[in-house]
């Protein structure tokens, strides 16, 4: 491996265009102001291309190949926003006819390109990856060779580096000794951090500001990874659960670990003024316990309560990262049936039948020799392709009973059938008892969303790491003036990388203070300082 | 040469972090096990209010069907089911099926009707098709003598089916 020595003995990685230690540039030809912003460091990227895995490093090490993953992603990411994404649309729907139903051509294009789930697509996930590379990829490669460089600086300066600093200056005094004490004295006084070499001062200032840009780097890279986890299981979760009042049921996505009682879900109504509006809602809420299950095993519970919340719309019952959202619900599902069973002649009544639609019985006895046997029972009636009567959902939406009546004059019993919502002449109506409807009992139903987010820390501490880097680089800046005897004169040069005016003004105030004969106007070499 | 090395290192890791990502996010599917995995225990009660737990069966092939009297290719699998059980019940299988939240008079009553002889456990929570990660319903699981999953089927089974899968896991 070759490696660049310069003449004051400091070896350097080949590629470096100013001495690590001593800032000698190794271009001899050139006669211009010194690129500093990497300090001349040796950048891996710069060398030209030799191997393979040259190239693709110097691919993402370019700043114009960053920037530009960086634009692509987020005008893309544009595009995911114009239309709902599929998570949004029902359920039920295809998505294929869903967009261009409801946004015509534009809808089909939408839907064709994948861009209703365009955050989970390989192609979005790996322009995310790309520039998550290209970011790790130029921090490596610009960071650590300036971390080297201002790290092997030396306090004295090579004459030709400081000749061609963008502020450099030479004046002949009597005593240089004297004015370079004088000088760390004041920079001193100027709070700044001296050092002193070999007939030499530098004072330096904030060089912590130079990482700000790195620790930008570095949260955008923590927000990456924050997104891409959401693509690993258990770090994010939609589902969704439907509690009736009353009901526990397991939390989908939690292997059972959790279940969730609702102890009731109301809506409440703004009181009206007029009486021909509508209803206005007002509030919806569930009363909700959290439970975390104990047992081991799936089918069993032994539950213990954790929390306890009334959730409303924006105001979730939040737990270790499951968050548990009011987001539908269904008032007024039938629980309860209540029968009178009733002479059909005399219409006097023998007694009641209380039916839990949820949980029903298969006989109900009603004592002195009377019995209703609810021979079947179907929740959400219909009759399929065959004409056979079935059941179309679990839930009674348009319940069905086939009962047997059995009676003391009749222990065979007689057979009845009653339909709710329709009104079908059921077999048993020259029966001599009937079941009639007394009662009716309904239940709220509660929609919750259940989510787990268990990337926004991370996305959070991401962000809060790009706003400081922010801060570091735009509130601070790093000076360096250095000051040094060369064959019996005084050598001034300065460099900032950025706000040079302010710094101007504070080399200006140096030269005031010391007292250096400098001519301040002949100082910058790219704009001649005013009178 | 160490330089090369560890830019060579650097790339290497990225790129097998962005592999492994990417595999993770698109083999992961919804299911919490694999076939070949163990087979999460369970208790549930029966028809008779008796609990019933996956385990007992260790040692006999188990085929778990999961079912629903709304659904209709449940409905017209069962009496298949219940021939195919009626071949192998005394050649070490069991047949569990796992009614999916209905009330013990809805399945019962079903049981009744179809003549279904295995037993029928009742689901009453969705704890135990949350846990197995049931999507479509009918699906059944079928699983050896140690208590692992031979095979998943998302589907409405034949006789033919049901039978070369319950061959699979005669003990």
């Amino acid at each position: 491996m070759s490696t660049l020595k310069c003449e004051c003995g400091h070896v350097n990685p080949v590629g470096t265009e100013l001495c690590e230690r001593c800032g000698k540039p190794f271009d001899e030809k050139d006669q211009g102001i010194l690129y500093m912003r990497y300090e001349g460091a040796a950048l891996r990227s710069r060398k030209k291309n030799k191997t393979f895995v040259d190239y693709i490093w110097n691919f993402f090490a370019s700043v114009k190949v960053g920037v530009g993953l960086l634009v692509i992603t987020l005008i893309v990411s544009m595009f995911g926003t114009i239309y709902p994404q599929q998570m949004y649309i029902p359920a039920t729907a295809d998505p294929y006819q869903y967009y261009p139903d409801q946004y015509g051509f534009a809808g089909f294009l939408y839907v064709s390109l994948g861009f209703h789930q365009m955050y989970s697509s390989w192609w979005y996930i790996t322009l995310l990856l790309l520039s998550g590379i290209s970011i790790v990829v130029s921090s490596i490669d610009r960071g650590i060779p300036l971390y080297r460089s201002l790290k092997n600086q030396q306090v004295r300066r090579h004459p030709r580096f400081m000749q061609r600093q963008r502020i450099s200056g030479r004046v002949v005094v009597d005593d240089p000794e004297q004015t370079l004490a004088n000088v760390a004295d004041v920079l001193k006084s100027m709070r700044y951090k001296v050092m002193t070499g070999e007939k030499a001062v530098m004072g330096e200032k904030n060089r912590f500001s130079r990482w700000g840009a790195y620790v930008v780097h570095l949260g955008l890279i923590v927000l990456l990874l924050g997104a891409l986890l959401r693509i690993l299981p258990g770090f994010s979760m939609d589902q969704y659960v439907w509690i009736r009042d009353g009901e526990t049921v397991p939390v989908p996505g939690t292997e059972n670990k959790y279940y969730i009682k609702s102890e009731g879900f109301e809506v409440e109504f703004y009181e009206q003024n007029d009486e021909e509006g509508p209803l206005i809602p007002e509030e919806f809420r569930t009363e909700a316990v959290l439970y975390e299950n104990m047992a081991t095993q799936s089918g069993q519970r032994e539950l213990r309560e954790i929390k306890r919340h009334t959730i409303r719309v924006n105001d979730p019952l939040r737990h270790e990262g499951l968050s548990f959202y009011q987001s539908d619900y269904k008032m007024n599902e039938f629980s309860q049936f209540t029968f009178a069973l009733t002479h059909q002649e005399s219409g006097e009544e023998v007694g009641l039948v209380e039916i839990d639609l949820f949980d029903p019985a298969s006989e109900y006895d009603l004592g002195n020799g009377f019995k209703v046997e609810l021979v079947e029972y179907y929740p959400d009636f219909e009759l399929d392709a065959k004409k056979e009567p079935q059941t179309k959902s679990p839930i009674p939406n348009n319940p069905a009973f086939i009962f047997r009546v059995i009676t003391p004059d009749n222990p065979a019993g007689e057979t009845s059938m009653v339909l709710i919502q329709q009104t079908i002449v059921a077999p048993g109506a020259e029966n001599e008892y009937a079941l009639k409807i007394k009662n009716i009992a309904f239940n709220n139903v509660t929609g919750l969303m259940v989510r787990t987010e268990r990337s926004l820390p991370i996305i959070y501490f991401g962000l809060a790491l790009i706003m400081l880097g922010l801060v570091i680089s735009f509130y601070w800046q790093h000076k360096r003036i250095w000051v040094q005897e060369q064959d019996g004169a005084i050598m001034l040069a300065a460099y900032t990388h950025k706000n040079w005016f302010s710094f101007k003004q504070e080399v200006e105030r140096l030269i005031d203070l010391t007292g250096l004969p400098l001519d301040k106007r002949t100082l910058d070499k790219e704009v001649p300082m005013d009178e | 040469m160490r330089n090369r090395w560890i830019r060579i290192i650097v790339l290497g890791v990225i790129f097998l972090a962005v592999a492994s990502a990417f595999i993770a996010a698109y083999t992961a599917d919804d299911s919490p096990f694999d076939v070949g995995d163990l087979a999460p225990d369970f208790t549930l009660l029966n028809l008779d209010g008796e609990p019933v737990s996956l385990k007992d069966f260790r040692g006999q092939g188990v085929m778990l069907n999961f079912w629903a009297t709304n659904c209709p290719p449940c409905r017209e699998e069962m009496p298949a089911i219940e021939r195919q059980y009626q071949q192998y019940k005394d050649k070490g299988i069991q047949i569990l099926a796992i009614n999916i939240a209905e009330s013990r008079l809805v399945a019962s009553r079903f049981k009744d009707r179809y003549d279904l002889t295995f037993p029928i456990l009742l689901d009453e929570d969705r704890s135990v098709t949350q846990r197995y990660g049931i999507i479509p319903i009918p699906t059944s699981f079928f699983i050896d003598k140690d208590g692992y999953v031979v095979a998943k089927v998302q589907s409405m089974m034949t006789d033919e089916m049901i039978k070369a899968h319950l061959e699979a896991i005669v003990p």
